[in-house]
């Protein structure tokens, strides 16, 4: 039987506030444990929640970038359950009337060995906002488990999709772009190592054809794309696997080991809590005016379908291009300063996609941090346009800037790079070169075109590779015919 | 000096015919030989309170003081206090020191007042007798094999017993003017959001309310202008002008439109408390009000109203003591799980475990909507009766409590009995109103209030139809004997 996947996703997306979401303590990273618990956050008696109006702007922030309903009366709820790291014994989130209603996101599927790249647009479901728990520690406590409740009461915008993806790649790009996104306008820093970016990704598989959903099991806590990949990947063929051995699946919450690259049954539907929801009486109904939206959709910056459009049309791009340049406003700003320096727009956009891009992976760097800055790069291109180098020395320069030697301009001096294109000196080479191979100037005269290209390698070699090539390739051509 | 109104006590320690710590010995005099019997304190802090004092006397003496300053004031153990142990009346907070004020503490300490010591409750203000405190039962001054009421019997024993000149309560259901009524005193519980419940502690946070509990309604009005105003810590707090409750007491209420709710009078109410009422009312009319009957059709239905909405949010709000980082903590456990259930069970009193287990089964799934859904649209209904009701009528006028004071024991086990001590006053919470009970006079030898309701924000007239009766009575001037 042929088999379908179905994959929805839940992110919570930590808000970069300043305060918690109910109160005024830091919501700074890596502080001392506990450093940054007030009243509040300890939920000691009698303290009560004052919503903090900036995570509201962050949430309208997203609601208008993926062109959802933003909730004009939107309401808290309690939800209840327990555990040491949930202060209150309740978490206050969103639950009838979320703040974001139904939106829409845009991703790219890139190429496989089997297919095609390709577009394809994700439903958002709703996306509210919570507060996040505190952290247990289970390291030295002589034997009892260690409470940090730094965390606990930071704001968390929870994003929630439809069961629209099909593969774990789609899953994978969805992630990506919403990372990309919610770090674009702002609203998150999307450091997925400190937690700021968690998925959970619910997965289930019908018979392809079928327009019934299967039962889902849900994969809390991934904070990796490569994870994401293969805990997708596993659970798809387990899934399958547990079907077509006559099983069935249970409605489950699993957790992904990354040693065993295997999911793992962390409870069950039946063990699943009854988290007793009621809207939070310390806490009015959220009311967002359209003044308010109107506030911030001023201070939204270019979003990516449109800062894409406007590439293709000011700069050239090809639709490919101007999408991954878009991909994230780090690569955006990096290709807009480089061209602003002087840098033609195509080969520049050819540069930060392809060497740009690869050396980034390699080392594993955001381009941010890229050695070789936009304006350096610009300086290199403008060598390459100007003739001053050729492509393939333009590499070894490339190479040195990254290394940190300096500039184009320095490096190419200093390693004796320049390209010949003195007319006069090529016509020596060349010259030189005639003279010395007689027998290949007669196979050339005998109809042996190789023989041609066996000419241009020994000038090529004679100027220690500097003569530019497409001069050698003429002089060559109009001595021979001479 | 024990009998001096609040105006009488600002007078004196403005003249200096006494000293603010002089008047804070006195009280505490006073506790140190009635407290053990009547057990209206469960935490004194002599040092501290004169200290206060102290500080008072040194503003006064720098002629900087207000209407409260130096007078000490009993402190329900429902409010954090900087300092101070705050008990809630629980087992669960037995050792708990607060580490900061509430809104209602910072405002009587800005005035000047001081903290004479935290009065005992039912615990987590869970009661109508004060009988289910961990701190033991307490003494109603009038009758000591009788109780106070509750959840505020203890700061209502206090001010009737004279341990101190007023006192702060809160008040759910009921909880400042069903004590009020059966221990003699003037009690007032503002609109919801006049006073902010930021370090109160919660048990079912949309209807507790901070207030005052006094000899006289001028005495309310007075502490009414401290404890009321808007606090950015409290999101349901109200953002409104600052208002001087005293401003209308001394109107005269000619015109005054009474309404009489024909449900305040039906059945389950006692002879003796419907007569002291009606002569309360005719005393109004004396006094050149009018009274006209209406009907408050739901009132019935108030208390299984309460009783779905009150533990729905107590189940939630009492999440929070789990004995992970403060309070109660049973001594062993095998696992987390047990670590909870032992905690909650050793640290919470039968009361506070019904109501949780009520508020947990109308919150859960397949209840929800027959329970907690359908009580909330029935308090909506509940609230639109009083709506129209005011179409007709200044002010509500009838009971504060079915009964007088009844023994201790009486009713502790049977909780639909001790429910219905709030039949009067519950609806009131569930609807937002202000309402106040003051001293009407006495059946069978024991104290009965007069429930005096009124709409949204109408304090002031409201202390004004007290105050006008006070003036013509003494009612509320009584003392028990024996103290």
């Amino acid at each position: 039987m042929q088999w379908e996947v179905v994959i929805g996703l839940e992110t919570h997306t930590q808000l970069q506030t300043k305060t918690k979401i109910f109160s005024g303590a830091s919501t700074a990273f890596g502080a001392e444990p506990n450093t940054q618990a007030d009243a509040v956050s300890i939920a000691l008696p009698g303290v009560l929640p004052v919503l903090n109006r900036e995570a509201v702007q962050c949430a309208i922030r997203f609601g208008l970038a993926i062109d959802a309903e933003i909730g004009r009366h939107s309401v808290f709820a309690r939800k209840n359950y327990f555990y040491p790291d949930l202060p209150k014994g309740y978490q206050i989130s969103q639950f009838e009337l979320p703040v974001v209603g139904k939106g829409k996101i845009t991703i790219q599927v890139p190429a496989t060995g089997s297919g095609q790249a390709y577009e394809k647009t994700i439903n958002i479901t709703r996306a509210h906002l919570e507060e996040d728990a505190g952290k247990s520690l289970h390291g030295d406590f002589h034997g009892a488990t260690g409470i940090d409740l730094n965390r606990a009461g930071t704001p968390l915008l929870e994003i929630v999709t439809e069961p629209d993806m099909r593969s774990a790649a789609e899953a994978v790009a969805y992630a990506k772009k919403l990372h990309e996104l919610v770090q674009w306008i702002g609203i998150c820093d999307g450091n997925m190592q400190e937690g700021s970016f968690r998925c959970d990704v619910n997965v289930s598989v019908r018979p392809k054809g079928s327009d019934k959903l299967g039962t889902r099991r849900e994969i809390k806590n991934l904070n990796s794309f490569k994870f994401m990949q293969q805990a997708i990947e596993y659970e798809t063929r387990w899934q399958i696997e547990t079907l077509e051995d006559g099983g069935t699946i249970q409605q489950a919450t699993v957790l992904f080991n990354p040693d065993t690259g295997e999911t793992r049954s962390m409870r069950s539907k039946e063990e699943a809590n009854d988290y007793r929801y009621f809207p939070d009486p310390d806490l009015l109904p959220l009311v967002i005016l359209e003044a308010d939206i109107e506030a911030v959709r001023a201070t939204l910056p270019e979003l990516p379908e449109a800062m894409k459009a406007r590439f293709e049309a000011a700069y050239g791009l090809p639709a490919y291009d101007a999408t991954a340049i878009t991909a994230s406003r780090g690569i955006a700003d990096y290709f807009v300063t480089a061209v602003n320096a002087g840098a033609e727009a195509k080969p520049t956009a050819n540069w930060v996609m392809g060497s740009v891009a690869a050396k980034l992976n390699e080392e594993g760097k955001d381009i941010d941090a890229s050695p070789v800055s936009p304006l350096q790069l610009a300086g290199l291109l403008k060598r390459i346009a100007d003739n001053t180098i050729s492509g393939k020395m333009a590499k070894e320069v490339f190479e040195a800037m990254w290394a940190g030697e300096g500039d184009a301009d320095a490096i190419i001096e200093q390693r004796g790079l320049k390209q010949v294109s003195d007319s006069g000196a090529i016509e020596a080479i060349v010259d030189e070169v005639l003279a010395a191979n007689a027998a290949m100037v007669e196979e050339y005269k005998a109809g042996k075109e190789k023989a041609f290209n066996g000419l241009v390698g020994q000038c090529m070699k004679a100027s220690k590779g500097k003569a530019n090539p497409a001069q050698v390739n003429e002089v060559l051509k109009k001595k021979l015919a001479g | 000096m024990i009998n001096a109104s609040l105006k009488d006590l600002a007078t004196a320690l403005g003249a200096k015919q006494i000293s603010s710590v002089e008047l804070t010995q006195l009280f505490l005099d006073r506790i140190d030989r009635l407290n053990p019997e009547i057990n209206a304190y469960v935490t004194l802090d002599a040092d501290r309170s004169l200290a206060q004092a102290a500080a008072a006397d040194a503003l006064i003496a720098q002629g900087r003081f207000g209407p409260l300053t130096g007078i000490p004031f009993a402190q329900k153990d429902i409010f954090c206090a900087k300092g101070w142990r705050t008990t809630c009346g629980s087992k669960m907070l037995e050792n708990f020191i607060a580490p900061y004020d509430a809104h209602i503490i910072s405002q009587f300490d800005a005035a000047g007042a001081v903290n004479l010591g935290k009065t005992n409750m039912d615990e987590f203000a869970m009661g109508s007798s004060n009988e289910t405190s961990y701190f033991g039962k307490v003494q109603n001054p009038w009758d000591r094999t009788r109780v106070p009421g509750g959840s505020s019997g203890g700061s209502a024993a206090a001010v009737a017993a004279r341990l101190a000149p007023a006192a702060t309560g809160t008040d759910t259901g009921g909880s400042i003017r069903q004590p009020a009524s059966l221990c003699g005193l003037s009690g007032l519980k503002p609109t919801y959001g006049v006073c902010s419940r930021y370090g109160m502690i919660a048990f079912a946070s949309s209807l507790d309310q901070a207030g005052p509990m006094a000899k006289s309604a001028e005495d309310l009005a007075l502490m009414l202008n401290v404890m009321a105003g808007f606090d950015s810590r409290d999101s349901t707090s109200l953002q409104r002008e600052k208002e001087d409750y005293t401003r209308d007491l001394n109107k005269p209420l000619a015109g005054l439109r009474i309404g009489l709710p024909r449900e305040y009078f039906a059945e389950g109410l006692n002879a003796g408390v419907a007569k002291v009422v009606m002569d309360a009312i005719d005393q109004y009319r004396k006094l050149g009000a009018e009274t006209v009957d209406i009907s408050l059709p739901n009132t019935q239905l108030s208390i299984p109203v309460y009783y779905v909405l009150a533990p729905a949010e107590a189940s939630s709000n009492l999440s929070r003591y789990d004995g992970v980082r403060y309070g109660h903590r049973a001594a062993e456990y095998t696992d987390l799980l047990d670590m909870y259930s032992k905690s909650r069970a050793e640290g919470f009193g039968a009361e506070v475990k019904r109501r949780i287990l009520i508020g947990t089964y109308v919150l859960s799934a397949g209840y929800y909507d027959a329970y907690y859904l359908k009580a909330q649209q029935l308090r909506r209904l509940i609230a639109q009766d009083f709506t129209e009701a005011f179409k007709q009528c200044d002010v509500i006028m009838g009971p504060a409590a079915p009964g007088t004071a009844f023994k201790t024991g009486e009713k502790t086990d049977d909780p639909v009995a001790m429910y219905l001590e709030d039949l009067y006053t519950i609806a009131v919470n569930l609807a937002g109103l202000p309402g106040m009970s003051v001293p009407a006079g006495f059946a069978d030898g024991l104290p009965v209030g007069l429930q005096i309701i009124g709409n949204y924000f109408s304090e002031a007239r409201m202390l004004n139809v007290g105050h006008q009766y006070q003036q013509v009575t003494d009612w509320h001037t009584r003392m028990p004997e024996g103290i």
